[in-house]
């Protein structure tokens, strides 16, 4: 496709927009106004329950985790790899499981469960068991955020059977746009990491007479470990 | 897809005979309504966040090429490429221009309605390119050799017998040779088919629920997981969204997704809902190399600016057509093309033109439900009387119709004309049957007595009588 091909398709576009609109590219008191609405995003109407105080919006993120087909695990930080291995041997399923390569997640004390096996990289495609931290937890909906880099590769959040996300009370966040101000701390104004998967509950589909199946790409099982302290 | 759209009638006489069809849409009725009932009855402000979401949609549209070009310029930054396609044919070309320049044999598809409304799949086909549906419900169809029946369930008018014909069908020949009668085990089974074919695929091609201008991103919302699946594996992810997607940041995608959900399953948030902004950046373990995304127009810039405009708000979440008597007795085939129920009768003729899509905005009872569930609270009935009197004007109604309304309308002008003709009618037609309280045939209404008795008039004279007799 040639270079001048795609410009003058590009002009037809915003041409033809702007004829409907019955005005040129905007400039003046217009272009300030849109300026500056993206620079400071204005928020939508306050959703009570995305503000709660600290102690219940840990409680309602695990209420509607859990109301979202995931499980749920409380414990301290010392007891995460007990916890992952008690998880795996009360649902059957081996005791080996492809771990992201992240410090904090590497800083655990796994040296304690001499059963279990850890592959540390991206996820393959017959990997049963993947263990991932998390970029945040949304309480509002019991969502978690998952921000792709070095430490998180995308792939562990959707190849295996089962996840186990070790999540930190303090990254519990009330709503959505508490998650975006993070982000935007984090990676800048103008930046994103590749991509941002947020989750709420195993894969699932109803598009088998409208009844809800889990597991349909994605994992069929989500464990959140929730790590007080 | 080929529109079947002229068709209508005869679509709608197939549907209401088909018992599979009938037996699902039994379902569907309870199904979506209540449990969107349920979700915007769980949060007390879902009536302001409609209403914001539709502000957020009108501004997006007043300002629609600001925010494209901005949405560009972030996409450019960051490694990614934007390509503009004034027509279906110009997004065909491009597409399949991206997937030959790496040689690309499959593409792992996960579902879009836009890549439905340019035939994007007979495109690729033909030159040799197999396109691979991995939505679960696009999955099946596509087997069947089926279009969608609706815009976020595919399959919705299919059942669990015939799903699992479909597959022992299809499947035998991978080695999967009995006939499941579970619903999780035929989830199971297309899982690990599509599981090898997605790791094998060259391109993934999304489309996009939202693309957010302030940094760039495509927003993309499913429950499976298989549109992830789509952006991560293969070398190559192409985002195909048509220009009204746009929305300017990510505080407004927070509201919309809010209404999202709710809306179009009755879930809190659906299982996934992800940002894509470029392709691979250093040090990541997996991720495509190239991102592309190619923005439509197919006519809807011309729509900007015009009293039908309210359409572009719609953000797809299928409440219209759950919540709709004349889709909930017919489905979406019948509609004849891609978008059907009440946002489809308004937006086919938009697309094809008035000609092709006449008869679908007939199809309501204007009840209003449509508008009264629309999480941008689109004026459904209104946008399809606009269509009636366009398709009046244009004299696409049949003679029969035009003609008895022309005479309905010049006696209606002349009242006492009109009240001596009625009077006269409800005599003759008491002659011909009142005894039996109804007529099973009547002189000039074949259409309506062929499915239906005609009720008699009730003694006591015509309405205007009656109303003339009873006034307090
Ligand atoms: S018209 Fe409204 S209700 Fe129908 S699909 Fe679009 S947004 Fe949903």
């Amino acid at each position: 496709m040639s270079e001048a091909g795609s410009q003058a398709d590009r002009a037809a576009i915003l041409g033809s927009i702007r004829r409907a609109l019955r005005r040129g590219p905007l400039s003046g008191a217009a272009r300030q106004a849109v300026d500056a609405r993206l620079a400071d995003p204005p928020r939508g109407p306050a959703v009570g329950r995305a503000a709660l105080a600290e102690p219940e919006k840990v409680a309602l993120f695990c209420q509607w985790a859990e109301f979202n087909n995931a499980t749920v695990a409380r414990v301290a930080a010392a007891d995460v790899p007990g916890e992952i291995v008690g998880y795996l041997a009360r649902n059957n399923l081996p005791a080996a499981a492809a771990m992201a390569p992240s410090p904090a997640l590497e800083a655990l004390d796994w040296a304690s469960q001499r059963m279990l096996t850890l592959r540390h990289g991206r996820g393959e495609g017959a990997d049963q068991v993947s263990i991932t931290g998390a970029f945040a937890g949304i309480a509002e909906t019991g969502t978690l955020v998952m921000a792709s880099g070095p430490e998180h590769p995308v792939t562990l959040n959707l190849l295996p059977d089962t996840h186990i996300v070790v999540l930190r009370e303090g990254d519990i966040v009330g709503g959505y746009e508490e998650v975006w101000q993070r982000l935007r701390a984090r990676y800048g104004k103008d930046a994103m990491p590749r991509t941002v998967n947020t989750i709420t509950g195993p894969s699932r589909t109803g598009d088998i007479e409208q009844t809800i199946e889990l597991g349909a790409h994605g994992p069929r099982r989500m464990h959140i470990v929730v790590v007080g302290g | 897809m080929q529109s079947t759209a002229r068709s209508f009638k005869d679509n709608v006489d197939t549907a209401l005979a088909d018992p599979n069809l009938q037996d699902s849409l039994s379902k569907l009725k309870v199904g979506f309504s209540e449990r969107r009932r349920q979700a915007a009855e769980r949060l007390p402000e879902f009536e302001a966040l409609r209403d914001r979401a539709r502000d957020i949609k009108n501004h997006a549209l007043a300002n629609l090429d600001f925010y494209l070009e901005e949405f560009e310029r972030k996409v450019t930054a960051l490694g990614g490429h934007v390509h503009w396609a004034p027509t279906a044919d110009d997004a065909r070309r491009i597409i399949a221009d991206l997937c030959r320049s790496i040689g690309a044999r499959t593409v792992a598809k996960s579902k879009s309605m836009v890549a439905e409304e340019i035939g994007l799949n007979e495109h690729l086909e033909a030159l040799g390119i197999a396109p691979i549906e991995t939505d679960l419900g696009e999955y099946i169809i596509q087997l069947r050799h089926e279009p969608p029946s609706h815009i976020i369930a595919p399959a919705v008018h299919l059942t669990k017998d015939q799903v699992a014909d479909t597959f022992l069908e299809h499947h035998s020949k991978l080695g999967f040779t009995r006939r499941l009668t579970e619903r999780n085990d035929l989830v199971a089974e297309a899982r690990a088919v599509l599981r090898q074919k997605f790791l094998d695929a060259d391109v993934g091609l999304t489309g996009a629920n939202f693309l957010v201008a302030e940094t760039g991103s495509s927003m993309l919302v499913t429950n499976e997981g298989n549109a992830d699946l789509s952006n991560t594996l293969p070398r190559m992810h192409i985002v195909l969204a048509s220009i009204e997607k746009v929305i300017p940041t990510l505080e407004d995608a927070a509201v919309l997704l809010r209404v999202l959900a709710r809306s179009a399953t009755g879930q809190e948030s659906s299982a996934y809902t992800t940002l894509n902004t470029g392709p691979k950046r250093p040090g990541d373990l997996d991720g495509p190399e190239q991102y592309h995304v190619v923005i439509l127009d197919n006519g809807r810039s011309s729509v900007l600016g015009t009293e039908m405009q309210d359409m572009l708000r719609c953000i797809r979440c299928g409440a219209c057509m759950n919540h709709c008597p004349v889709y909930g007795a017919i489905g979406g085939h019948a509609y004849g093309w891609v978008y059907p129920g009440p946002i489809g009768a308004v937006l086919t003729p938009q697309l094809l033109g008035v000609e092709e899509a006449a008869n679908l905005p007939n199809a309501s009872t204007f009840c209003g439900r449509c508008e009264s569930v629309c999480p941008v609270r689109i004026p459904l009935p209104g946008l399809m009387r606009h269509w009636r009197e366009r398709e009046f004007e244009r004299h696409l109604t049949p003679k029969a119709i035009r003609q008895g309304l022309a005479l309905w309308g010049f006696m209606a002008r002349r009242p006492r004309l009109y009240r001596r003709m009625t009077a006269l009618a409800n005599r003759l037609l008491a002659l011909l049957g009142r005894a039996e309280g109804r007529y099973r045939t009547l002189p000039l209404a074949g259409g309506w007595t062929r499915f239906r008795d005609f009720p008699a008039p009730p003694a006591g004279g015509t309405f205007h009588a009656q109303w003339r007799r009873r006034k307090p």
